[in-house]
Formats: C-alpha cells, sequence, structure tokens
C-alpha cells in the first residue's frame, strides 16, 4: 500500500515540479493577501489581527492549491486511469493527501517567514510551526476528500470553498487561537487546548477521509 | 485467480439518474474470446465497456471476470482488466517513461524498467521514450495509452475504438497489437463504428441499441455482406434478433 501512495506522490511532485503551475499562483496569492493586510491594518491592533491574517492567507491559497489536487487529474480522463489501478481507494486519498500536505507546508514555509517579518514577530518560532503543521494536516485531510467530491461539479472551483471552509472552520479557528499565544510568547499551557483539538480534528478528519473517500470518488 | 472463465454478465442495468444507459444486458465471453460491440452513439456501450473494467458500478445485475465477482473482489479484477478509453489518462507532463513507470508501481509490475522496455518498443516508441506525452502527435499517444495498458499484462482488454482517428502508420501498430493479444488469447471486448474491421476481429458481435442488446450473433453465422443491412434494420427497428 505504502509503495503506490509513495507513486502518487512522487507522480504529483514530478508534476508540479515540471509545471510549477499551482505553487507560483498560490504563492503569489498568498504573499498579496499578507502585504495588503500589512499595509491595511494599523500597529494597535495589528499584534490581535496577526494570527488571523496568517490563516486567511494559509487557507485560502490552500483552497486554490487544493482545486488543482484533483483537476489535473480530471484533464485527460487520468482520474479514470487511477481508479482502474488494483489498489484501495484509500490509497489513492492517502497520495493525494500526502500532496496536498507537501504543497501546503512548501507555502507555509514561504510565507511564514514573510508574514513574521512584515509584522515585527520574531522570526524563530517552533511552537508555529508545530501549529501549521498540526492545522495543514488537517486541512489537507478533509480537503482533499472536498475536492474530490468537488471535482465531479460543473463549478468546481466556486464549490470547493462552498462546501470545504464550514467543514474546517473548526481547523482554522483552532490554528487562529493556538497562534495568537504563541506570538505573544504566552506558555504552552495557553495553547495546549488548541493543540489538542487540532490533534483531535486531524484524527477525526484522516479516518473519516479514509473511510468515504471510496464514495466520493464513485460516480 | 482464475481467468479461466471469461465474461459473464447477468441483467446489468445502469442509469444515470433518470436516464437509463443499460437495460438489462446478458452477455457470455469464453477466454481468449473477442467480442466486438456496435452501435450508434449513446446506445450504452462505453458504459457497458466502464462496467466491465470495475470502473463504474451497475444499477442492477452482476459482472464476473475470470471468474470472480466485480462488486466483491474489484481489485483483484482490476489488476487482470485493461481498459483504453478514447482518452489517454497520460500526464501531459510527464515522459513516455515517467508515465508507464508510474502506472507500472501502481500495477506492481514486476522487472518494471525490462517491462517498460519490451511494450515501448513493441508501440514504436522507443526513440520517444524521454519526451513528454504532451508533445506527442496523436497517434503517438494513442500508442504510448496503449503501452501504458499492456504494461500488467492483463488477461482482458476492454477497448473503445482503439484505433480511430489514427494515421495509417499509427493504425496499423494498433491493428498488429490487437492481432497480438488475440493471439496471446486475450480475452477482449471492443466497441467499433467500423463495422467490417469488427467483422474481422470478432468472435462474437453484438449491436447495442437505447441500452438494450438488439442483435448478438457468433461471427460465424454472419455473412459480412449482409452485416450493414442486420445493423441498420437494428438500430432503426431496435428490436432483438439473432442469427445464431
Amino acid at each position: 500500500m505504502l509503495a503506490r501512495v509513495w507513486a502518487i506522490y512522487r507522480k504529483d511532485l514530478l508534476q508540479e515540479l515540471r509545471t510549477k503551475e499551482t505553487v507560483v499562483a498560490v504563492l503569489v496569492f498568498a504573499l498579496l493577501v499578507l502585504v495588503i493586510f500589512s499595509f491595511a491594518v494599523g500597529d494597535n491592533i495589528a499584534a490581535d489581527a496577526a494570527p488571523g491574517i496568517l490563516w486567511v492567507a494559509l487557507s485560502f491559497g490552500g483552497v486554490i492549491g487544493l482545486n488543482r489536487t484533483f483537476a489535473v487529474e480530471k484533464e485527460n480522463a487520468r482520474l479514470e486511469g487511477l481508479m482502474l489501478c488494483p489498489v484501495d481507494r484509500a490509497v489513492i486519498y492517502w497520495g493525494k493527501l500526502a500532496g496536498s500536505f507537501t504543497f501546503m507546508l512548501v507555502l507555509a514555509v514561504v510565507i511564514t517567514p514573510v508574514f513574521l517579518a512584515l509584522f515585527n514577530l520574531p522570526v524563530f518560532l517552533p511552537r508555529l510551526a508545530l501549529i501549521i503543521v498540526l492545522a495543514v494536516l488537517g486541512f489537507a485531510s478533509v480537503g482533499t476528500l472536498f475536492a474530490a467530491l468537488a471535482v465531479n461539479t460543473r463549478a468546481r472551483d466556486i464549490m470547493l470553498p462552498i462546501l470545504f471552509l464550514p467543514v474546517v472552520a473548526p481547523v482554522i479557528i483552532a490554528a487562529v487561537k493556538a497562534t495568537a499565544p504563541v506570538l505573544a510568547a504566552a506558555p504552552w499551557g495557553e495553547l495546549a487546548t488548541w493543540l489538542e483539538i487540532l490533534i483531535a480534528f486531524d484524527v477525526i478528519f484522516l479516518v473519516v477521509g479514509t473511510l468515504v473517500f471510496e464514495f466520493v470518488i464513485e460516480e | 485467480m482464475d481467468s479461466s472463465t471469461g465474461i459473464e454478465a447477468r441483467g446489468l442495468v445502469k442509469s444515470y439518474g433518470e436516464q437509463p444507459a443499460l437495460r438489462g444486458i446478458d452477455l457470455s465471453l469464453g477466454r481468449g474470446q473477442t467480442l466486438v460491440c456496435f452501435g450508434p452513439n449513446g446506445a450504452g456501450k462505453t458504459t457497458l465497456l466502464k462496467i466491465l473494467a470495475t470502473l463504474m458500478k451497475p444499477s442492477a445485475g452482476s459482472v464476473r471476470l475470470g471468474g470472480l465477482d466485480s462488486r466483491k473482489d474489484p481489485v483483484k479484477i482490476r489488476r487482470m482488466v485493461s481498459l483504453v478509453g478514447h482518452q489517454t489518462f497520460l500526464y501531459d507532463d510527464l515522459t513516455v517513461d515517467e508515465n508507464l513507470r508510474f502506472y507500472g508501481r501502481m500495477y506492481a509490475v514486476p522487472e518494471l524498467e525490462r517491462r517498460i522496455g519490451e511494450v515501448a518498443d513493441r508501440m514504436g516508441l522507443k526513440s520517444r521514450r524521454r519526451d513528454r506525452v504532451g508533445t506527442l502527435s496523436h497517434g503517438l499517444q494513442r500508442r504510448a495509452a496503449l503501452a501504458r495498458a499492456c504494461l500488467h499484462d492483463p488477461a482482458f482488454f476492454c477497448l473503445d475504438e482503439p484505433e480511430t482517428g489514427l494515421d495509417p502508420g499509427a493504425a496499423g501498430i494498433v491493428g498488429e497489437w490487437l492481432a497480438g493479444i488475440k493471439e496471446a488469447g486475450r480475452t477482449v471486448v471492443m466497441v467499433t463504428h467500423d463495422l467490417a474491421r469488427g467483422l474481422e476481429l470478432g468472435d462474437s458481435i453484438i449491436v447495442l441499441h437505447r441500452g438494450e442488446i438488439c442483435f448478438q450473433s457468433p461471427r460465424e453465422a454472419i455473412k459480412a455482406a449482409d452485416f450493414p443491412g442486420i445493423y441498420n434494420d437494428c438500430i432503426t427497428v431496435g428490436g432483438s434478433q439473432g442469427a445464431g
């Protein structure tokens, strides 16, 4: 199973490295969001608004990326080619999830230092890295599921955010709430609850995604 | 897994919402036989192939390939079957080799590199293996799609108009390949609009019309000269008939 998950992941990575279609579009979008907010938000409220701004940039950038995850499989009926492979549907889910997770991590790795610099925050924040990893995992796990659902609809670019964002809202809220004490250099205790919520959502979404993907992907 | 029993479909029904695509298809095809399916557009031919290849689930009825039930053992069936559709299933930004390597890994093909070389050579793609699929002509892309289709050496082929839109050179290679898989004892279900070519290749012939089999016969019971008339009557009247 792992070899097949790896095959899908590697193929997606190779394809993105060749075209750079998604990564460039998403990075430009996310950086623009950060720059605009850095000008729009005054210094007095920047500290309060900063966590939200980071997660707006990451979330909306992530949605654009997720849309491409299955859109690329729809072209040339590649999704049919994938579904004809003698693998459990969960393998396709995990392969695509790994790609989306990596893609969003790359996005976070690029935009987070820019965000920290724009808002005059300390650059070395290992706890923020942990929050990002957990939130991105939840985001990608449920996003992969909804991207597969939306790909068969006519207006998939619109359908994905409409369907997906309300469901992933708890992850985004928990990420924002956990980011705030990290940026304020508060002790671990203040973000522990939010981290636990993020972990719980990750586990729930990963299990649900693995179980229901088959029904989502079948016509 | 037992692939000795060929293909058996019983009471296949498929609907897209309220729209019926197949209305009770019964088929039986022995191992190593070729079934050619004719029919006008919208008759349900592609739907039938997709169900046989486990890409689609029937609304009702059952399919057995090589003795396996497609509802119970879809993954095992997919290991034995290959579908060649109108589209190639290939990734334009990857090379021919990379595409074949990806599918080879998904099918867990043993000695993959040797096998890739073998199928690429057979399809006349030796010099184009490092080219991105998107840069290939339509004919070369079709050949790459066939290379993908036979990479895992399937026992069953579901072919949806494999020779359509090819130049004579490419059609010749595909024709040779078709003859080769037939000779190698593979079981083939092929959809085509080319009546003469279909009669040439088929051991059994069916005509689908509005989701039903309106004509079914062993090839040897059909006179080639009579078949265009039979076909036209069949799709005009839509009644069930058979030559044997």
